[in-house]
């Protein structure tokens, strides 16, 4: 596909079981689309150049950096936000430790460290503190020191062995 | 039922972790909104001889652009607090002072759009000489940055207390050392934002901005805006992605796009890129301290003088030099130490402006005063902790006033020091060191004791002043913080702050008073932390900073629900014909305290204060809608003796850290970090772990990581998070936090600020076990980060020095 930098292109995706046909600039950052054309806020910027982790989403099922792709690249793909982890207002079981261990204070980089600790758990229902922690250390958080995080994690990790996303 | 001191969960939770936070470029305000990019200097310090904009102008979707000559005709250069006549302004103008220095700015339909233009933006810049290094500027042939001041320095003062000479001249040993301290930052992972707004039919500006105080800086912006004071609305959103002091410096960029919107004619919003915080927002300062201690034989320190430079870069900016003087109060830190004399310089150089910061001034200064400790004990022949034993403030010395004017409300650093001690096993350590060193390996054993002031009094500000300066205007002083509770006809309660939290879940602890205040359930109390200038309960000293929510802003949510409960408990008396006194208030009811058959929903008694006024006893108002505004009497204005108490609690922390050294990489790895706190009562302990963990992470990355960098010419040289590296989750150390809890007799609650402590603590501490674990080795540790650079050169200089590996003595 060879596009011009101005000219609009149409693309069709599904973000949290939503269907959405959109027109978008082929330079357009899928964080930016996210936020700008689906409305969908959760998603927070900190960094644009893939080392914050805070734009983490999950696209097919993978933790990606939606800083780091064009919405014109996942054309047809199913996107998982922050803003479809919980059910009507109910947190899931990993939401419900990080409220319990603190492992959030500003929240900023939250939504991110969610999308990638559901990948993580999904593939890898119990992980080692240390491969919580090497999984963490993509992400940067500024306010909690991580350590409310990683029991956070551990403690989904040990008590739910079916753990998925979707709660 | 109660609920403060308990650990509860936080309110601010849920919506947080559902996407559903409420952060700056979630704002959508105002229909028309349009995007500002600012182009930056690429030259640290040249003059500007032509800005050609006509070409962005004409680009799609531009809709207008803004140089320094638009904010020099529209605006007056910001107040600041000195007497130097520095013009800054929030766009350059004639000059650029710094890389990343704001030079223009594009406004477009959309961001991307507003990008493109910047490169069609022509400046013609005629590059000077620049100087970076604190030393250098101080020097007479340095390069000066602003013509009008004619020298690089911005403040100096020098202050003299007790008899200094005396100390030095009875003294049996004298230390002294220089210390290097590095500029870094905490940077939030939210940056900046800004949203502004100009209706030219009222000359009213409404600018929306993640500030967040303090708001004495809202009077600095109507200064430079020419506009009275009501006409510049500030609003701050509910959520803001951390800030740590950091965010403070947003305001002349709160200044420069109120400027934008006027000048272009629309509503204009700014998101700050991570390459734009880096550069050019704020940070720390980086400080050269000269200090010197007057020692005597079993270890005691009768006085110290100190020469401290702190480096504010291109351009002072309020509440700078404020750095300087923040821990002023408690230069002589945990020890009593009478006899005092300073000398506190602020210079300019091209590097970025410098601001609030967690632990604002903290670092710096402990970084030199506790290293001095091991250095002193070494000297002796004694261990450090009978040094730090040797000096320590004692319990009955509280209320203690220190040689500076500080006045110590509480504590008992001895029980403090001693539990540190105690859960490090400290002697264990020292045992692992040995039988480690005998292995050829370097463990080191750091201690530091630090006193942690919170809630700051406004008047420690105008220490950059003479007492005869000072003369000249209002005395300044104060902490003060309000707040509003009130009661809706149908009895939902809530509760309106002015402390602009940024993470530290205020929302969350003001729920929990006022819960337990009212004998209600804490989760049906609603709390709204949004800020607005025009409508919230603030004062000059409203903000987040200084953790002065626990000791003033948490108190005058204290007293504005103590308000309401009495306007309850009056009602109550004349519907149950008691005394109020006979009564109180649980679980949702007024109740005889010994007569329970007396009693009253709250629901009824609110009703009647809305519904049926008539009813009311005498001399109560109908409605309820309190507000109370709490300071601290002993935040006095500094005295014509220079003596001032800069903070209204001051905490006490206590630290030990065990280190390894790998001499052949220079890595550091932190086995054990202990740290005792005592901050009085603690109101929300899940919360209080929380900011101390932060904190200490905080601290850990300027001693081992962070730094904005520069080279020698001025260029910048962290400008992503690849070169500024901030530590990850694989990088923090096994840590315990103990408490004690010695209440302040000053709070009504008795708690005291926390959250700040260990990044003052940290650095040092860390730098002091390093040092012990290199003792084999003739080097000094004076100079921070200690990356494994700087720790592997320094081992390899000291070997070609001397090579006295322990085993071969
Ligand atoms: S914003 Fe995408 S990694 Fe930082
Ligand atoms: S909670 Fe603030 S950055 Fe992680």
């Amino acid at each position: 596909m060879k596009l011009k930098k101005k000219e609009q292109t149409t693309i069709c995706l599904t973000v949290n079981g939503r269907r959405y046909v959109e027109s978008v600039e082929p330079r357009k950052l899928l964080s930016d689309f996210l936020r700008e054309d689906c409305g969908l806020t959760g998603t927070h910027v900190g960094c644009e150049h893939g080392v914050c982790g805070a734009c983490t989403i999950l696209l097919n099922g993978s933790a990606v950096r939606s800083c780091l792709l064009f919405a014109v690249q996942v054309d047809g793909a199913e996107i998982r936000t922050v803003e479809g982890l919980d059910t009507e207002g109910h947190l899931n079981p990993l939401q419900e430790a990080f409220s319990e261990h603190h492992a959030l204070q500003c929240g900023f980089c939250t939504p991110g460290i969610l999308l990638s600790a559901s990948e993580l758990l999904e593939y890898n229902p119990h992980p080692t503190t240390e491969e919580i922690e090497e999984m963490l250390s993509g992400h940067l958080c500024r306010c909690t020191g991580y350590k409310g995080i990683v029991k956070a994690i551990e403690k989904v990790a040990n008590r739910n062995p079916k753990f998925t996303h979707e709660s | 039922m109660k609920t403060i001191g308990r650990r509860i969960r936080r309110t601010e939770d849920a919506r947080l972790m559902t996407g559903r936070g409420t952060y700056m470029e979630d704002l959508q305000p105002l229909p028309n909104l349009h995007h500002a990019a600012i182009l930056r200097s690429p030259y640290p310090h040249a003059r500007i001889k032509g800005i050609h904009t006509e070409r962005a102008e004409q680009m799609p979707g531009v809709k207008g652009v803004v140089t320094g000559r638009d904010v020099a005709r529209w605006t007056q250069p910001f107040p600041v607090g000195v007497t130097a006549p520095v013009e800054y302004y929030s766009l350059a103008v004639e000059k650029v002072r710094f890389a990343g220095e704001p030079v223009a700015v594009v406004v477009a339909k959309n961001r991307y759009l507003a990008e493109d233009a910047l490169d069609a933006i022509e400046v013609e810049y005629e590059p000077l000489p620049a100087v970076v290094d604190i030393e250098k500027a101080l020097e007479p042939d340095a390069p000066v940055l602003h013509d009008q001041v004619g020298t690089n320095i911005a403040n100096d003062r020098t202050f003299d207390y007790g008899d200094v000479d005396g100390a030095f001249s009875e003294a049996d040993l004298v230390v002294s050392h220089k210390f290097n301290f590095p500029k870094f930052s905490a940077t939030p992972v939210e940056t900046y934002g800004v949203i502004a707004h100009h209706d030219p039919s009222e000359n009213h500006f409404t600018i929306w901005s993640n500030f967040h105080g303090p708001f004495t800086l809202q009077s600095v912006m109507a200064a430079a805006l020419q506009v009275p004071s009501n006409r510049l609305r500030i609003i701050i959103p509910k959520d803001i992605g951390g800030s740590y002091g950091i965010k403070s410096g947003v305001f002349p960029y709160m200044v420069l796009m109120a400027v934008v919107s006027k000048k272009v004619g629309l509503p204009v919003k700014w998101i700050e890129d991570r390459q734009e915080h880096l550069f050019a927002s704020s940070s720390g300062t980086d400080r050269v301290t000269w200090i010197e201690a007057a020692v005597k034989r079993d270890g005691t320190i009768t006085g110290l003088k100190m020469k401290i430079v702190d480096n504010v870069g291109g351009y002072i900016r309020a509440p700078e030099p404020a750095s300087l003087y923040r821990t002023h109060s408690n230069t002589t830190g945990a020890y009593k130490v009478k006899n005092l004399r300073m000398h506190t310089v602020a210079v300019m150089t091209n590097k970025s402006p410098t601001g609030l910061i967690r632990g604002y001034g903290g670092p710096q200064h402990y970084f030199p005063l506790e290293r001095l400790i091991p250095m002193i004990a070494k000297q002796l022949g004694m261990d450090p902790a009978d040094v730090i034993r040797k000096n320590l403030i004692a319990k009955d010395d509280f209320p203690y006033r220190t040689a500076s004017g500080g006045m110590y409300d509480s504590g008992d650093y001895q029980k403090g020091f001693e539990t540190v001690l105690e859960c490090a096993k400290y002697d264990e350590w020292k045992k692992r060191q040995k039988e480690a060193r005998a292995e050829g390996r370097y463990l080191g054993i750091g201690l530091a004791c630090i006193v942690e002031p919170s809630g700051s009094n406004m008047g420690y500000i105008t220490m950059a002043l003479t007492p005869e300066e000072r003369a000249k205007s209002l005395p300044k002083s104060g902490c003060a913080e309000g707040a509003t509770v009130s009661i809706d006809p149908m009895g939902g309660i809530s509760v309106r702050i002015s402390t602009v939290p940024s993470g530290q879940g205020h929302e969350t602890v003001a729920s929990q008073i006022v819960g337990e205040v009212l004998g209600v359930d804490p989760h049906s109390v609603r709390v709204i932390a949004e800020m607005d200038t025009s409508t919230s309960p603030w004062t000059v000293a409203s903000g987040s900073y200084s953790s002065r929510f626990a000791p003033v802003g948490s108190s005058a949510v204290y007293h504005a629900a103590q308000k309401v409960r009495k306007k309850i408990l009056e009602i109550a008396g004349k519907q149950l014909q008691v005394p109020s006194e006979a009564l109180e208030l649980k679980d949702g009811k007024a109740i005889g305290k010994d007569d329970p058959s007396k009693s009253v929903s709250l629901r009824r008694l609110i009703g009647s204060a809305h519904w049926n006024p008539q009813a009311l006893p005498e001399g109560v108002e109908p409605g309820i809608h309190e507000t109370a505004f709490f300071t601290i009497p002993t935040a006095m204005p500094p005295d014509e003796k220079d003596l001032v108490n800069g903070s209204v609690t001051y905490g006490f922390v206590a630290d030990a850290v065990l280190v390894e050294v790998d001499p052949e990489t220079g890595q550091i790895d932190i086995l054990d970090y202990v740290t005792v706190h005592d901050a009085g009562k603690l109101l929300n302990p899940l919360i209080v772990d929380g900011q101390i963990l932060g904190g200490l992470v905080h601290g850990l990355g300027g001693a081992l990581y962070e730094e904005l960098a520069y080279d020698a010419n001025g260029q910048f040289l962290s400008g992503s998070f690849m070169d500024y590296l901030c530590p990850t989750a694989t990088e923090i150390p096994p840590v315990t936090v103990k408490h004690l809890e010695t209440p302040s007799p000053l709070t009504p609650l008795g708690a005291k600020g926390l959250g700040e402590g260990n990044t003052m603590s940290a650095p040092v501490v860390i730098a002091n076990a390093v040092a012990d674990a290199l003792q084999p080795f003739d080097l000094s540790i004076d100079t921070l980060p200690l990356t494994p650079d700087r720790i592997w050169s320094l081992i390899r200089k000291a070997e070609n020095k001397q090579p006295i590996l322990e085993g071969e003595k």
